[in-house]
């Protein structure tokens, strides 16, 4: 048995101590938010947050979680910073198919918590780990710019 | 694109699909120089009415009302990104005048015989459902004032259905949509000549680009249901190990080890199938686990042994040589008399005396080439399948729903009533789910586990391994320019596998629907102009990605017309319209196109002045001719494809080292009437940031019969720091007279030809082989 916290409730699973989080999360737990994209850590579909740091949770094994804290996509919308990306990412209409985007709002609340106000260029190389076959990288720039305004205009953090 | 065209060439059943011989040799009638007299075959259908699911209007079949008010409308196709599951129901809610907020979507199950086609490939959606779409919403609005009508006993003509009630305006009286539910849902559904659609200027969602896609809130929360996210109680995971060569076999496989991994349940072993790939499993061996990572380890432990087959050998640099001596213009080598000479497709004046008598500096010839492609959807093809009393259940991302139903159905050995195939989201399609390979393999395993549900998952290389390659190609291009610059003769070899060979042993040459796109159908005004496809056999799968037999064709037309250009001291623009000449409706049969995306040549006639008008908003949006800092270039590109117009600007930065940035794209696209505008930005957006990666990225190779690629490492897609910066659309035409256009895929095929005219005109290299990659720095 393995015991890992996801989104802050403990879960028991006896997967083999290398399975990836991501299987684990899918497969084991239901968390079907996190997404399969390479297996590889190329694309970043499968990223997720273990200590507030993003992480490829395609080649991060339960073995190595430990007590650390894991969050999902699921959990974005009870976090301000996550709650302000998604709704960017509503109004904007960034998804085409859709598949790439939690992995996309994991990796841009992670960028926005580390840095605000980051330029365009910041912006773009933050965001470049997480492919999108659709190809909507212009929006996904659009929409971590709009949450990082909206956030900085209403420093309480309510619902944007 | 697809079997459908293949097949909707003469209208046969839709199970020879799968008997596939008899359809293809209709095609390859057609592959000979096509008569004039082709088009007008007595009583062809077009269009959706020509697709095999046909067209439904039925309001009973896709509306549905609640005593609450809620209105339930059926999207019968399924989202793979476009935006269909949002665009057609909301045609549906504004001819009916419901609210959209009281609107709930539900997704059909693979179903034509209900709902008519499913078949989401060939930009088809809205081009073959918006006038029917239109006839459902019509049909419930006037169902719904005649129950109101009969209940206050007066005219229905006095009454008027207006944002989710109808009002008597005489007596002030008024009925809620959820008042008149069950009274309207009986009565009799409205004649086609009874029918009133709305005037356009009375659409209240349809072409105001207000209503987002209705999963948008879901996929940013992680909740929607993909393919890949479908769970069921019991659930199984297996992958396949697939013979890497294209017609190999498993000899034997040693499954030992795989049997020892933890989690591990079984080992099945899954026969593959002879004669044409159609949408077969391709037989290996499955590890089936009780997840999806033990499953993974399982099959890294099997020791398969393969026969590897005719395929074996198969070298794509190898075979790039072949295609190149089959467009070679006269000479008899010993490669090119492997290959039958090429069939001319189009044959007006005689290019090839023009070009034999012309002196040496007039004459202008390149050879354009791009490889083998894959899909590479985020989302790996993936499905689930279980056995419940004899009957097979599935829950699958498909874009040909009844083919894949159709398909599992004769793996399996039931009928296809006896099959149920659920539709998830697609994490992308791009044409790879289609091939309906993946869900038979789901259903094949399930039943070897006693019909336990099973979901069969590919990683990613299985995704590059065993994709239906966009085919290669090389297109040689010949020319002769008069004293004034303007071309004598134009002359276009192709040689290509063809996709038809997925479908038919043999098959070589291309079939009328690749030959309609973008090759055959130009509109130039030459003298004379000739297409020659050369016979070439496939070494793998063909099949058809975004846009399909334009990209290489358009990237072979587009930039040969910007070389001319340059040979004649003019501006490409310029003299693209110069060559597209005055406005003017043409008959594409009168350009030897038979095909024309499968519509009406009378509906949908090629318009040249459509042609231009993309052309000179993009050219103006963009600012042509304006001075550009050092190393910086515009290229333009033009293409008509799935009855929409395209052009497309690039402007391009090429440093010191060769390394290439896209500060600006430009695109002008005119597909009709704009239903979603919003969805149309979104996939003209998304084009261009394919175009732009199959053209600096793009590349499948093979060696020894075998993909060399097999991640996002070496199958690389593009980056966000090397998309464009910034993508404007700018909306041509959308005149609701006008009959609609595709707009998925016609965004892709300019995207390459004008970024490569872009890099000539910032560097003076002129790239003719894709990927680009780093050609520049090397130079």
């Amino acid at each position: 048995m393995t015991t890992i916290n996801i989104n802050g409730q403990v879960h028991e699973v006896d997967f083999s101590p290398d399975t990836p989080l991501l299987w684990t999360l899918r497969d084991a737990l239901g968390f079907t938010g996190t997404k399969f994209g390479c297996g590889m850590a190329l694309c970043g579909a499968c990223t997720v947050h273990v200590d507030g740091q993003p992480v490829r949770s395609c080649v991060t094994p339960i073995s190595a979680i430990g007590t650390k804290r894991v969050r999902t996509i699921e959990s974005m919308d009870a976090d301000h910073v996550g709650r302000a990306v998604q709704d960017a990412w509503v109004e904007l209409g960034v998804a085409q198919c859709g598949y790439c985007q939690a992995g996309q709002i994991m990796t841009a609340t992670a960028l926005l918590k580390a840095n605000p106000k980051p330029s365009d260029e910041q912006i773009v190389a933050g965001m470049s780990g997480n492919l999108c076959r659709c190809g909507t990288y212009t929006r996904i720039n659009a929409a971590v710019k709009l949450a990082s305004s909206r956030l900085a205009a209403n420093k309480t953090g309510a619902k944007a | 694109m697809t079997r459908t065209d293949l097949e909707t060439l003469e209208q046969p059943a839709r199970r020879r699909m799968l008997q596939a011989g008899a359809v293809f040799a209709l095609s390859l009638q057609f592959g000979g120089l096509v008569s004039k007299a082709a088009a007008a075959e007595v009583g062809k259908k077009y269009g959706g009415a020509a697709m095999p699911g046909g067209v439904v209007d039925d309001p009973l079949v896709f509306v549905s009302i609640a005593r609450d008010g809620t209105v339930t409308i059926v999207a019968h196709r399924a989202e793979m990104g476009t935006g269909v599951r949002t665009s057609l129901p909301m045609v549906v809610a504004d001819e009916m005048e419901a609210d959209w907020s009281r609107v709930k979507i539900v997704q059909a199950d693979a179903n034509e015989a209900r709902y008519g086609s499913q078949n989401v490939d060939g930009s088809r959606s809205m081009r073959h459902f918006l006038a029917p779409m239109r006839r459902v919403g019509a049909s419930a609005r006037h169902m719904l004032e005649a129950a109101a009508a009969a209940q206050w006993k007066v005219p229905a003509a006095e009454v008027q259905a207006r944002n989710h009630e109808v009002i008597h305006a005489a007596s002030g009286r008024r009925l809620s949509y959820g008042d008149l539910a069950e009274a309207a849902m009986r009565q009799p559904v409205p004649k086609g000549d009874q029918l009133r659609l709305k005037q356009p200027d009375a659409f209240r969602y349809i072409g105001k680009g207000r209503i987002m896609p209705a999963d948008s809130r879901d996929i940013a929360q992680g909740k929607a249901t993909y393919g890949i996210d479908v769970r069921l109680p019991g659930m199984l995971y297996a992958v396949i190990a697939r013979p890497p060569v294209h017609g190999g076999k498993l000899r034997k496989v040693d499954s030992t080890d795989a049997l020892k991994v933890p989690g591990v349940l079984r080992v099945i072993e899954l026969k593959g199938f002879d004669g044409p790939p159609l949408f077969n499993p391709v037989g290996g061996v499955a590890v089936v686990a009780t997840n999806t990572w033990a499953a993974m380890q399982g099959r890294a432990a099997l020791k398969p042994e393969w026969a590897d087959g005719a395929n074996s050998s198969y070298d794509s640099t190898a075979f790039r040589r072949t295609l190149e001596a089959a467009v070679q213009a006269f000479r008899r080598t010993l490669e090119a008399a492997v290959h039958r000479p090429g069939k001319a497709l189009r044959n007006d004046g005689d290019a090839v005396a023009a070009l034999s008598a012309a002196g040496g500096q007039r004459k202008v010839s390149a050879e354009y080439y791009i490889p083998h492609l894959a899909h590479a959807s985020m989302e790996t093809p993936v499905a689930t399948a279980r056995f419940i009393d004899g009957k097979c259940e599935i829950w699958a991302p498909s874009q040909a729903p009844q083919g894949a139903l159709e398909s599992v159905a004769k793996h399996i050995g039931l009928d296809a009533r006896d099959v149920t195939l659920h539709l998830t989201l697609l994490g992308g399609g791009f044409g790879r789910k289609s091939m309906a390979d993946f869900i038979s393999e789901a259903a094949l395993v399930s039943k070897a586990m006693d019909g336990k549900p099973v979901k069969l998952q590919w990683t990613r290389d299985d995704d590059i391994r065993h994709d239906y390659y966009h085919t290669v190609s090389v297109e040689r291009m010949e020319s002769v320019l008069d004293a004034r610059g303007k071309p004598t003769a134009w002359l276009h070899r192709s040689a290509a596998p063809t996709i038809a060979s997925t479908f038919q042993v043999g098959a070589q040459g291309k079939a009328p629907f690749e030959a309609g796109m973008t090759a055959i159908n130009i509109p130039f005004q030459i003298p004379s102009i000739r297409l020659e496809s050369a016979d070439v056999p496939p070494h793998t799968r063909i099949g058809w990605f975004r846009s399909v037999s334009n990209i290489p064709h358009a990237f072979a037309v587009q930039s040969f017309v910007a070389e001319l250009a340059h040979q004649a001291r003019r501006d490409p623009k310029d003299y693209l319209l110069e060559l597209i000449g005055p406005p003017r409706k043409i008959d594409p049969a009168t350009l030897s196109d038979s095909w024309n995306y499968n519509e009406s040549p009378d509906v949908y006639p090629l318009d040249t002045g459509r042609m231009r008008r993309v052309i000179e908003e993009a050219a103006r949006k963009a600012n042509w001719g304006r001075k550009l800092p050092k190393g910086h270039g515009l290229g333009i590109a033009m293409a008509y494809s799935f009855v929409t117009y395209v052009a497309t600007v690039v402007e391009v930065a090429v440093d010191a080292k060769g390394q290439i940035t896209i500060p600006r794209v430009d695109v002008a696209i005119d597909c009709g009437p704009q239903v979603n505008p919003e969805r149309i930005r979104s996939q003209v957006e998304g084009g261009c940031v394919m175009g732009i990666s199959l053209a600096m990225l793009g590349e499948i190779s093979f060696k020894d019969g075998r993909v060399q690629q097999s991640n996002f490492h070496d199958f690389e897609i593009l980056r966000s720091h090397m998309a464009p910066r910034a993508i404007h659309t700018w909306m041509v035409g959308g005149d609701f007279g006008v009959p609609p256009g595709g707009v998925g895929e016609p965004p892709v095929p300019p995207v390459a030809p004008a970024l490569c005219n872009a890099i000539f005109a910032a560097t003076g290299a002129r790239i003719r082989s894709l990927p680009i990659r780093d050609q520049l720095s090397q130079a």
